[in-house]
């Protein structure tokens, strides 16, 4: 299905291919690719619109955001992102900053070793250890939640930005480790007994062998450990309140029963998925090699 | 898992071997200790303390009547209506959420599959949605998209049937479509991405001599690139499965759980958190591990297969 439109526009390698696809090309007329082609624009333009549609309510007044029909071309405004940086939403910003940041690098501190014990020179039934940490992604957060609290009360751990990072780590270091091993199960084992041969230092193995393969598994892993903590609610929701309160815990005391708040809770919407949007536009291909945890490169 | 900390089985000839196998064994584990031992105690006790926590009547509002009970939490669970209603929602929520996101994620992985004019620009539009915090993407579909009054949607209706227009209440009208469809428009970029990865690693020569052989557009889609996609549907829905059994944002902004729409997860949160039965929640939790443990058994195996192929 995709091949002959592929050819349309002649990027087909090799003149021989080309010659072969113009013939084919003749079976389905080309209106048939554009309108295909608009298909896709048309989809891609309705799944983007809501939040096209949140931006421009963003930076429109909360009178003007609340009108039926809506009123599209109303003057620019800053207020509703007045409003909600005047609500000191610092404090949330910066506790999911650090939560985000801090557990993602100790479950990559965590994860490399393992990972490297579950490829490179791997652990009697390394299989099974796969398995039991991938079940533990399907143990779902309220079965443990509970017992989680209990022992941070105990433990005066109670709206502790520490505690949330220890459980964020958690959540995140099976996909890293699944991650990672799928990768480091690329280096070259023939390279790592040449260096050990060669009597190189562990740290030039794995500078010079290792890392160039690993990296952009790291760097994935990194991307995806961090999107995800960015987003946490329920364990944030119970396990903080005032002092270590992320950003997706404000976002949802927001919301007032009284006057008009649209604008800055759009305002408010977009600022916090900031980070996330740039750091999935900058980097696509590493958020499909994390989603899937490494099966999908 | 145990198996894997487990001594090594050398025979007894010479100890000397045997005591060297030890430490090689052991220099092998050390660099997978911590992460094990961490996941371990942040995963593993927790249950365990569920597992207890659910044979104790056990409500903080009162402390004095703390005790074992049995199995009286988990009758309480399979009797409640609520606790019912919240199995049920939650297996329509998962199994609607997970096949509109895989037949929509893959009808659009095959328009982005071809060259085209923005090929690029389209398919960062289709991941922007991925990338919204859940919590804000609630709130965007609760209060700028269906809210009856000013909502996108009902503007829309006007636009286009002027003044006399319905103006639904999207929400009320239809509780859990309304989350269903918020979930999926996040997650069916998600499925799309991986569908696409795998539309894209197809080898496309034996397409090609297929095409040449006479095989129609739709024998090569049925024939050839669906058994392809297979383990990449499999994959993208177990996964996608997983992330939305636990769905709690959603349920939580767009209906504080309320008109029948609380899933298992707000379930178990309001149990704790709101009524404070500790006893009741905790057999609720163990109830959805096992009911997950029963169907991520089957799921795993085809996710291995998909790595050991990979990795060949």
């Amino acid at each position: 299905m995709s091949t002959t439109t592929r050819q349309d526009t002649g990027v087909a390698p090799g003149g021989e291919q080309r010659a072969r696809s113009g013939a084919v090309t003749h079976a389905k007329p080309p209106r048939s690719g554009m309108l295909l082609s608009l298909l896709a624009w048309v989809v891609g333009l309705l799944f983007a619109l809501p939040v096209f549609w949140m931006v421009l309510t963003s930076f429109h007044s909360e009178a003007d955001a609340a009108t039926n029909p809506p009123s599209v071309f109303a003057p620019l405004s800053l207020e509703g992102y007045r409003t909600f940086f005047g609500s000191d939403p610092w404090p949330a910003l910066l506790n999911s900053l650090t939560a985000s940041v801090l557990s993602t690098v100790l479950v990559l501190v965590l994860a490399f070793p393992a990972a490297y014990a579950l490829s490179i020179r791997p652990v009697r039934k390394w299989t099974d250890v796969m398995f039991f940490f991938l079940s533990t992604k399907m143990l779902p957060v309220v079965a443990g939640i509970l017992p989680l609290y209990l022992f941070a009360q105990k433990a005066h751990l109670l709206d502790n930005i520490w505690w949330l990072i220890l459980l964020y780590t958690t959540m995140n270091l099976p996909i890293a480790v699944w991650m990672l091993r799928s990768f480091l199960a690329e280096v070259s084992v023939e390279m790592l007994e040449a260096a050990e041969v060669d009597g190189a230092s562990l740290s030039r193995t794995l500078r010079e062998i290792v890392a160039p393969v690993v990296m952009p598994g790291i760097a994935s892993a990194a991307l995806i450990c961090f999107i995800f903590s960015w987003n946490e609610l329920l364990l944030a929701r119970v396990l903080t309140s005032t002092v270590a309160a992320t950003s997706p815990v404000y976002l949802t005391g927001f919301v007032t029963s009284q006057g008009l708040f649209l604008a800055k809770v759009c305002a408010a919407s977009l600022v916090v998925s900031l980070p996330v949007l740039a750091a999935g536009f900058a980097a696509q291909d590493k958020l499909v090699q994390g989603l899937s945890m490494g099966a999908v490169k | 898992m145990a198996t894997a900390t487990a001594p090594a089985s050398a025979p007894p000839a010479r100890s000397k071997e045997t005591a060297l196998n030890k430490a090689g064994d052991w220099a092998r584990r050390a660099p997978l200790l911590p992460a094990l031992i961490f996941v371990i105690a942040m995963t593993q006790l927790p249950f365990l303390a569920t597992i207890v926590i659910s044979f104790m009547n056990w409500n903080a509002y009162y402390p004095k009547e703390r005790g074992f009970t049995g199995f009286d939490n988990y009758v309480a669970v399979f009797t409640d209506t609520n606790a019912r209603s919240a199995v049920i929602v939650t297996i329509v929520l998962t199994v609607s959420v997970v096949l509109i996101c895989l037949v929509l994620g893959l009808a659009i992985a095959l328009l982005l599959d071809r060259k085209f004019r923005g090929r690029g620009v389209v398919r960062t539009l289709m991941i922007t949605p991925f990338l919204i915090v859940p919590v804000a993407a609630a709130l965007l579909w609760k209060h700028a998209l269906y809210n009856p009054e000013y909502g996108l949607f009902n503007g829309v209706l006007k636009w286009l049937f002027g003044e006399n227009a319905p103006q639904p209440d999207w929400i009320s009208n239809n509780p859990l479509l309304a989350i269903i469809v918020a979930i999926s428009w996040q997650w069916t970029p998600f499925m799309m991405l991986i569908l696409l990865a795998g539309l894209q690693s197809r080898p496309l020569d034996v397409v090609e001599a297929a095409r040449i052989d006479g095989a129609s557009t739709w024998q090569i889609f049925t024939h050839m690139t669906l058994p392809h996609l297979r383990q990449y549907i499999e994959l993208a829905g177990l996964l996608g499965a997983i992330y939305v059994v636990q769905n709690f944002d959603h349920v939580f902004t767009i209906t504080s759980g309320g008109l029948g729409t609380a899933n298992l997860p707000y379930f178990i949160y309001q149990t704790f958190y709101t009524a404070q039965d500790y006893g009741r929640a905790s057999a609720a939790g163990v109830v959805v591990v096992i009911g997950t443990i029963i169907i991520a058994t089957a799921a795993l195996r085809t996710v291995f297969s998909l790595f050991r192929e990979e990795s060949r």
